[in-house]
């Protein structure tokens, strides 16, 4: 009965049936985890612990014990925001953009990088809320709460606060989408646990499938919430870093006063989110199994959407370079030189090579199909996004209007320690994640295999 | 025989035999109770002869009471109830207060359809689903025929139906 396109690859290999499907993904959520899972989790947790005692240090004494000063008053905690942001951006990008283009080859890594937006958001929202100082009266400074100050009203016009209102509706709203997607699933699960004779995990798989059922009338409901969902989750997502990217473009710093900054921002969220995507599935294909649903095939597209991302980002650095020349702004100009042979030049090289250089290697079919390139090329990818936010933030910083408060940033331990404190939290929640709950869309995978499984 | 008590089950393998099969069931005379797949099925919606969600039109109107509430806080708080000269620029202009309005649209649009979605297909953590066959949420459609709903037609004639249909198992099924 199986049906296979002359001019596409199959997404699904390995001649899988529906039947397949639910066991291949449901066991790892049935069995007890394997020796590798245990070990990862006890090195997160190892990273969590500590990087918590500096999150605790860093409340208890103040923002004081980061390396910040006068000149530099914003430094890692921005950084790691806006890092930790743009990954979250891709998971949206698969399950929301590619849904509206009818992507098909979404379907099998939608719901681990949907999860993996949500533990970024959560790892990025921390770095604001701990440099507020004190976080416990955070919610009166950034939300409009009626306060002792008569209400003095939060500023509307900052954006800052615009932040903040997308951020959490990001999270909110890429959480729905995520657990909508879940529901069904659940219910395999559940329905195994039934035939299993498992009446625990039966209760608990119900109760998170919010007693689905699989009418035809709520899956077609259940069809339309996710395409309007995924209607307003992609102007949303384009929004979120739009704002993020506002934070520094309405200000008055050489460096950041650019209108580039929005498309800019968005396009190297996207490409770092890939890159995060990729070292996430190549690691969780291999560990689970899941050579058959994540394919080569996969791998290749993301790596095109890594090139492509990666050429707007390298050309928008070098447009950077080509309007503080042209604007014969004395200070937007030194702005740059600055950037590119001051004391931060080795961070701004760093970041051209890994994220203009590098994923210029994936014009090769050989290196963009290559499992080992991939996951290194990936991991450098994020390597010089990261230092891309560094590069714009600290260089533009630490040589101001006036000479005499010049600086260097130094971070000090608790700067490493929070930024190790996502990777903990991060890497703890995806573990879970991919321990508890499907880490593929089983019923949207089932309902491509006629179509798109190879043939045997 | 009480209603919603006694059903014919018919357990299909394949979408497009389920999708004929509900065509001949249908034009047989039979009343469907409902169709049960593990994904959603291309055309189903015709074949059972059910109208069109009216959910994107509920997301429509949340959407909107959040741009409504939205701007009607930022120009209250900042226009009215307490004015901030900040950067001498106008105490409350619609462009700063886009972004925040455009985030609180969306929220609210989505919240709100999704609770709806919820509240109208009867979804609750705390509810047992009433199972025909624990196989339509694995690989297999399961199609099932209330007898009450059916009255004219007796259960042999029923599970004949549901055969010719194309059905690879017809089961009887009752509830408490």
């Amino acid at each position: 009965m199986q049906v296979t396109s002359v001019v596409r690859d199959p997404l699904v290999t390995g001649g899988k049936t529906i039947k397949d499907v639910s066991h291949d993904i449901s066991r790892h959520v049935e069995n007890k985890p394997t020796k590798l899972w245990w070990m990862a989790m006890a090195v997160s947790i190892a990273l969590l612990l500590w990087g918590g005692y500096c999150v605790g240090v860093l409340l208890w004494e103040g923002v004081g014990v980061w390396g910040l000063n006068k000149t530099v008053g914003w430094a890692w905690d921005i950084t790691n925001f806006v890092w930790w942001v743009g990954i979250g951006h891709a998971g949206t990008l698969i399950s929301a953009i590619l849904l509206l283009f009818r992507q098909r080859w979404r379907m099998s890594i939608n719901r681990a990088a949907e999860a993996m937006t949500i533990f970024a958001v959560i790892c990025a929202a921390t770095f604001p809320l701990a440099h507020m100082g004190r976080l416990w009266l955070g919610f009166y400074w950034a939300l409009p709460l009626p306060n002792t100050f008569g209400s003095l009203w939060v500023n509307f016009n900052s954006p800052l606060l615009w932040d903040v209102f997308a951020i959490s509706t990001y999270f909110t709203v890429s959480l729905v989408f995520w657990y909508i997607g879940l529901i069904p699933d659940f219910a395999v699960i559940r329905d195994r646990a039934v035939a299993q004779g498992n009446k625990i995990r039966a209760a608990v798989y119900n109760a998170l499938s919010f007693g689905w059922q699989g009418g035809a009338k709520t899956w077609m409901r259940y069809e339309s919430v996710a395409l309007i969902l995924a209607g307003l989750s992609t102007p949303l997502v384009l929004s979120v870093h739009t704002i993020v990217s506002m934070d520094f473009a309405t200000s008055v710093i050489p460096g950041w006063h650019t209108t580039i900054f929005p498309p800019y921002f968005v396009a190297g969220a996207i490409f770092s989110g890939f890159a995060m995507v990729l070292t996430l599935l190549l690691i969780t294909r291999k560990v689970f199994k899941l050579e058959d649903y994540i394919t080569i095939y996969h791998i290749e597209l993301m790596n095109i959407i890594i090139i492509v991302t990666g050429s707007i980002v390298g050309i928008a650095y070098i447009t950077e370079l080509f309007i503080s020349w042209y604007s014969q702004v004395e200070y937007e100009g030194y702005a740059f030189y600055n950037r590119v042979v001051g004391p931060y030049a080795w961070a701004y090289w760093s970041m051209m090579t890994c994220n203009v250089i590098s994923p210029q290697l994936f014009w090769f079919k050989k290196i963009r199909t290559s499992l080992v390139a991939t996951f290194v090329l990936s991991i450098i990818v994020n390597i010089g996004m990261w230092f891309e936010r560094f590069v714009i933030i600290v260089t533009s910083l630490h040589r101001d209007y006036i000479p005499s408060s010049w600086t260097m940033f130094y971070p000090t331990w608790y700067d490493v320690g929070e930024y190790v404190f996502t990777f903990g939290f991060f890497f703890t929640a995806f573990l879970l994640f991919a321990k508890f709950f499907p880490v593929i869309n089983m019923a949207e995978v089932k309902s491509i295999i006629k179509s798109t499984s190879e043939k045997q | 025989m009480d209603a919603d008590k006694h059903f014919v089950v018919g357990v299909f393998n394949d979408e497009d035999v389920l999708l004929d099969g509900i065509r001949k069931v249908r034009s047989g005379g039979v009343k469907i109770q409902e169709v049960y797949s593990p994904f959603p099925v291309h055309g189903i919606d015709d074949a059972l002869g059910y109208k069109k969600s009216r959910l994107p039109i509920a997301a429509f109107l949340f959407g909107m009471t959040g741009t409504g509430l939205a701007l009607l806080m930022q120009f209250w708080m900042l226009g009215y109830d307490w004015p901030m000269i900040i950067g001498g620029k106008n105490f409350a202009s619609l462009p700063p207060f886009i972004p925040v309005t455009f985030e609180l649209t969306v929220l609210l649009a989505a919240l709100g359809m999704v609770g709806t979605f919820l509240i109208v297909s009867d979804m609750k953590p705390y509810k047992w689903p009433r199972q025909f066959d624990i196989r339509s949420t694995q690989d297999m459609h399961v199609m099932a025929i209330d007898l009450a709903a059916n009255a004219g037609k007796s259960k042999e004639e029923l599970k004949r139906l549901l055969n010719e249909s194309g059905a690879v198992e017809v089961n009887e099924k009752s509830f408490e």
